[in-house]
């Protein structure tokens, strides 16, 4: 009785999921603002529905009250953060919220799914990671000097990243950061907003090629001090979000194509010069037949997918533990594994709407300092998604990075909420100085960063920048 | 500074998008194409956990026989049986929980545990909790045929392997010495240390030999390609052949006097084709041998081992004379020898061997259908039908005499195959043919190990007795 029911839920959850995503989506081409509304409320529903139904099916499989107890202890601090969020900036991109939390509620299923403990903290984290993110747009609001702190950014970043290459205990061949207190802290995540804000900052100055050669070195210290490190995941996003800013800044293509070079050129040194570079690219070449040298993980993570197939193994069906480091590095594969292929990819899909609306947002912005950010945070957000999924699947070698919002961990889970906050912060405030003494009451439920309120029709017209999303759906 | 545009964002935003593009195409692709090679992989222990729902379906041959089944005791204890005990010990091979699987119950374990039973009796099992039945898998193999081949090979050590010429399916495939399946986790550490035995290799396929004069078939293709005027080929026999300091002997010393290509191919004439052989071309003598699959891998869904021929340019005369009589530094498994005999019967064509006639559901409902497919063409249909001829000599009037006058017609190459052991001198006998010659009808490859002159341990009394059964003689 009770495996038919999990049978049923795996595909209910497959049909929420498709739902969800398809609206994630399909709200970009609605221009009603009623549309609009309706669909985002729609997501909450599928959105709980779907934590409901995997929380009752595990339930149901366990016999655990425990279970039950996180389900409501996670959809309360859900449903919390939704409505407080809202409640205290009319102005927030709810597709983003949405989004977020649709994330966080799948972490929450999955990792109640493999660690029930692991489960407990994350949502103590998400908890935490909250009330910064609700608190972080009030400080980007206040705080006007954010432009000006170029070198502060700098050090800091340097100077976090060069006490983990001293201090840090090396964890499965890198160096990722050190306890304090109980907790495990990695800085190198929270460098990487750090980062995309010295950037950010030091490009908005951009007068000459001096200027470009210096914010570049500065750069490269920063990527080189991680790559000394061994952390190469977080080098690589730093790397990628910094070819991307300078493209977007300068305009100039012809620096990607440098940065690439140099880029190519400094991976082929590094494989050389790092065993356990060499390890992680033989597994990835053939994970079977380096598989007691380093091919293991990646062949239990594509064990995982493929026996999965489309539709999943159904919640605690599978056997996502044999994978190593399954509920940080691989979480994407123990989620392919119970909840299906079509599942992860529906996944994938949310992750990319995130990214469209953060470039979206990037580009209504009008202050070039905000624009980069966006900009900076967004790619750094969905380079780190593409690197562990890209891992995950074999698609390119693993570098050992986390899936934001989902994957357990502390730092990673406050450094992405952190970042998702900056960005809502950037949106909000862009938003007030686009209609400073307009009526609030009528962006309440939009996600439109921009809009003439002076029309009267309920139909907002679009931004600028309108052609990104609009092509992207139909 | 240029003025700010937004087109730069556009090109970020596509470039990522596309990026997620292919990764979720090459997920699907992933799964498409090597989701089922994953699951059945023998390191993928989530095998196990299909085996939680579903017990495992039964093997027949290919008349319903039940060569493997399930037997689920009153305590739900489950016990794999092999009616037939060590006779099919190879090819099917076994499925035990503490050692693992090899043969038809690895290559076809995700068929065995999937079930395609009806809808309604798997609601109705799944309602009481009861397991679903798996998947029937319906082999090419004749119960009979392997029964007396089995027989036939008695004490000795070797192989015997039966198929149908026109379909490559195959009907029996024998190894000796034999296990019993069901005794395997029992007897699993005194079978791997059994290295002077090696009960548990499958000497059909994974058994590599030196071919002995069987090769001769190979060396009088190259010769015909060679030399378009093949026909008017003679040598005068003596009875060995002397050529610089090295000295070649027919067997038992015989003097065969004038023989043309036919007439040494019948005879298995040593001197004469160790004559060939220094007037063949290295190159296009291995491009031949490779053609015939030598260094290649060979269409089989059970693992086996590679022939390998090693002439190149800087092969001496010896060595070349050495080749051309099948001694040498060629080895072969008989799987490989059948195959090459199998193309000749089809005029060149090598079908693709199967042992997989069907899947049907546990009712006989039929799943999926194999039907015979051509694998490559490994000679022209010009050369098929001359080889054909001198297998026809070699029965008629040549080394393999025995086989003639019987209610089935032959043609056949006999081999002759020495090897030295700490024990001395010892010779593999061998036999490979087909039946029916103007309509092929079966495909026969006999190996038997360390040959000491006795009759019954000769490779064509044996494949005689099995001739003998397929066609009724008493």
């Amino acid at each position: 009785m009770v495996n038919i029911i999990v049978e049923l839920a795996k595909y209910i959850l497959i049909l929420f999921m498709g739902c969800y995503t398809f609206s994630c989506f399909s709200i970009f081409a609605r221009s009603h603002e009623d549309d609009q509304k309706r669909i985002l409320i729609q997501q909450n529903i599928f959105m709980f529905l779907i934590q409901f139904v995997a929380f009752m099916t595990m339930f149901l499989k366990k016999q655990d009250i425990k279970i039950l107890a996180l389900y409501a202890a996670s959809a309360v601090f859900l449903l919390i953060f939704i409505v407080l969020y809202r409640f205290l900036y009319p102005g927030v991109s709810v597709l983003i919220v949405n989004n977020m939390c649709m994330l966080l509620c799948i972490g929450f299923i999955i990792l109640t799914r493999l660690d029930y403990t692991k489960a407990i903290k994350q949502l103590i984290f998400a908890a935490m990671g909250a009330i910064i993110s609700l608190i972080v747009p009030i400080i980007i609001k206040k705080l006007k000097i954010l432009q000006d702190l170029t070198y502060l950014y700098a050090g800091c970043g340097i100077a976090a990243l060069a006490l983990v290459v001293i201090f840090a205990q090396v964890t499965e061949g890198a160096k990722l950061g050190f306890t304090i207190a109980g907790f495990g802290v990695q800085p190198s995540e929270f460098v990487k907003i750090i980062f995309v804000f010295y950037v950010a900052s030091s490009l908005t100055k951009l007068q000459t090629f001096r200027d470009v050669v210096v914010t570049t070195a500065v750069a490269a210290a920063h990527v080189l001090i991680l790559v000394f490190s061994t952390d190469l995941g977080t080098a690589l996003i730093l790397f990628v979000v910094y070819l991307v800013m300078l493209y977007v800044a300068t305009q100039q293509p012809l620096y990607v194509l440098a940065g690439m070079g140099g880029g190519g050129l400094a991976s082929v040194i590094a494989y050389h010069l790092f065993y356990h570079i060499q390890v992680r690219v033989s597994a990835w070449r053939d994970p079977f037949a380096n598989y007691s040298e380093g091919g293991y993980q990646v062949a239990q993570s594509l064990f995982a997918i493929g026996t999965g197939g489309w539709f999943g193994m159904g919640l605690f069906q599978g056997l996502p533990d044999e994978i190593p480091v399954a509920a940080e590095d691989f979480i994407f594969s123990a989620i392919a594994e119970e909840l299906g292929i079509i599942f992860a990819l529906c996944f994938i899909l949310v992750c990319v709407s995130c990214y469209v609306m953060f470039l979206n947002i990037a580009m209504a912005i009008k202050k070039q300092f905000y624009k980069f950010i966006a900009l900076g945070l967004g790619t750094g957000y969905i380079f780190q998604v593409f690197l562990t999924i890209g891992g995950a699947t074999k698609f390119i070698p693993s570098t050992g990075v986390t899936l934001p919002l989902v994957s357990y961990g502390g730092s990673s889970l406050l450094s992405t909420m952190i970042l998702f906050g900056i960005i809502q912060g950037l949106y909000i405030l862009n938003n007030n100085e686009d209609e400073p003494v307009e009526k609030k009451r009528e962006r309440e439920w939009t996600d439109e960063p921009q809009r003439k309120s002076s029309k009267k029709k309920k139909e907002c017209k679009k931004p600028r920048f309108e052609e990104v999303p609009k092509q992207r759906v139909r | 500074m240029k003025k700010f545009q937004n087109k730069e964002f556009a090109r970020v935003t596509y470039l990522f998008v596309a990026l997620f593009l292919i990764l979720m195409a090459y997920i699907v692709y992933f799964n498409i194409t090597q989701a089922k090679t994953l699951v059945n992989s023998p390191y993928n222990i989530r095998q196990n956990a299909f085996a939680e729902r579903i017990i495992r379906g039964s093997i027949t041959d290919k008349n319903g026989t039940v060569l493997a089944e399930t037997q689920v005791g009153e305590d739900g204890q489950e016990q794999r049986v092999y009616p037939f005990g060590a006779i099919f010990a190879h090819v099917l091979g076994y499925s035990n929980d503490d050692v693992g699987k090899s043969g038809l119950e690895a290559v076809e374990n995700s068929e065995l545990l999937t079930s395609n039973a009806f809808f309604g009796e798997k609601l109705l099992d799944a309602f009481q909790g009861k397991k679903n039945q798996g998947d029937t898998v319906v082999t090419t193999l004749d119960a009979n045929l392997q029964q007396a081949a089995y027989q036939a090979l008695g004490e000795n050590k070797g192989a015997i392997l039966v198929m149908e010429a026109s379909t490559g399916k195959i009907l029996a495939m024998v190894s000796g010495p034999s296990y019993d399946p069901n005794q395997i986790a029992n007897e699993w550490s005194a079978l791997n240390s059994n290295h002077e035995n090696s009960p548990l290799l499958n000497r059909a396929t994974q058994g590599l030999y030196a071919p002995g004069s069987t090769f001769k078939l190979l060396t009088a293709l190259e010769y015909i390609r060679e030399y378009p005027d093949y026909a008017q080929y003679s040598y005068f026999c003596e009875g060995a052949i002397q050529y610089q300091d090295i000295t070649i002997q027919c067997f038992d010393h015989t003097a065969h006097g004038l023989e043309d290509l036919r007439s040494s191919f019948a005879n298995s004439c040593n001197s004469s084709f160790a004559n060939i052989g220094l007037l063949l071309n290295r190159e296009s003598y291995r491009k031949t041998a490779e053609e015939l699959l030598f260094n290649h891998k060979l269409p089989s869904v059970l693992d086996y081992s590679k022939g390998s021929f090693v002439v190149d340019n800087t092969t001496s005369d010896g060595e070349m004379m050495m080749t051309a009589m099948g001694q040498g530094n060629t080895l072969v498994s008989p799987y490989h020898m059948a195959l090459i005999l199998q193309s000749v019967a089809n005029g060149g064509t090598l079908m693709e061997p199967y042992l997989v006639e069907k899947v049907t559901n546990h009712t006989g409902t039929e799943i999926r259908k194999n039907v015979p497919k051509s694998y490559k063409r490994l000679m022209s249909s010009e050369e098929a039908f001359q080889l054909k001829e001198y297998l026809k000599a070699v029965v008629d009037e040549g080394t393999a005499m025995l086989l003639t006058g019987q209610p089935y017609t032959v043609a056949g190459k006999t081999g002759t195959a020495e090897y030295s052991m700490t024990d001395g001198e010892k010779m593999h006998s061998w036999f490979v043919g087909f039946t029916n010659v103007d309509n092929p009808e079966l495909v026969i490859s006999v190996l038997i190990e360390g040959y000491d002159g006795n009759d019954g341990a000769k490779a064509v009394p044996i494949a005689k007795q099995i001739l003998d059964f397929y066609y009724s003689v008493p």
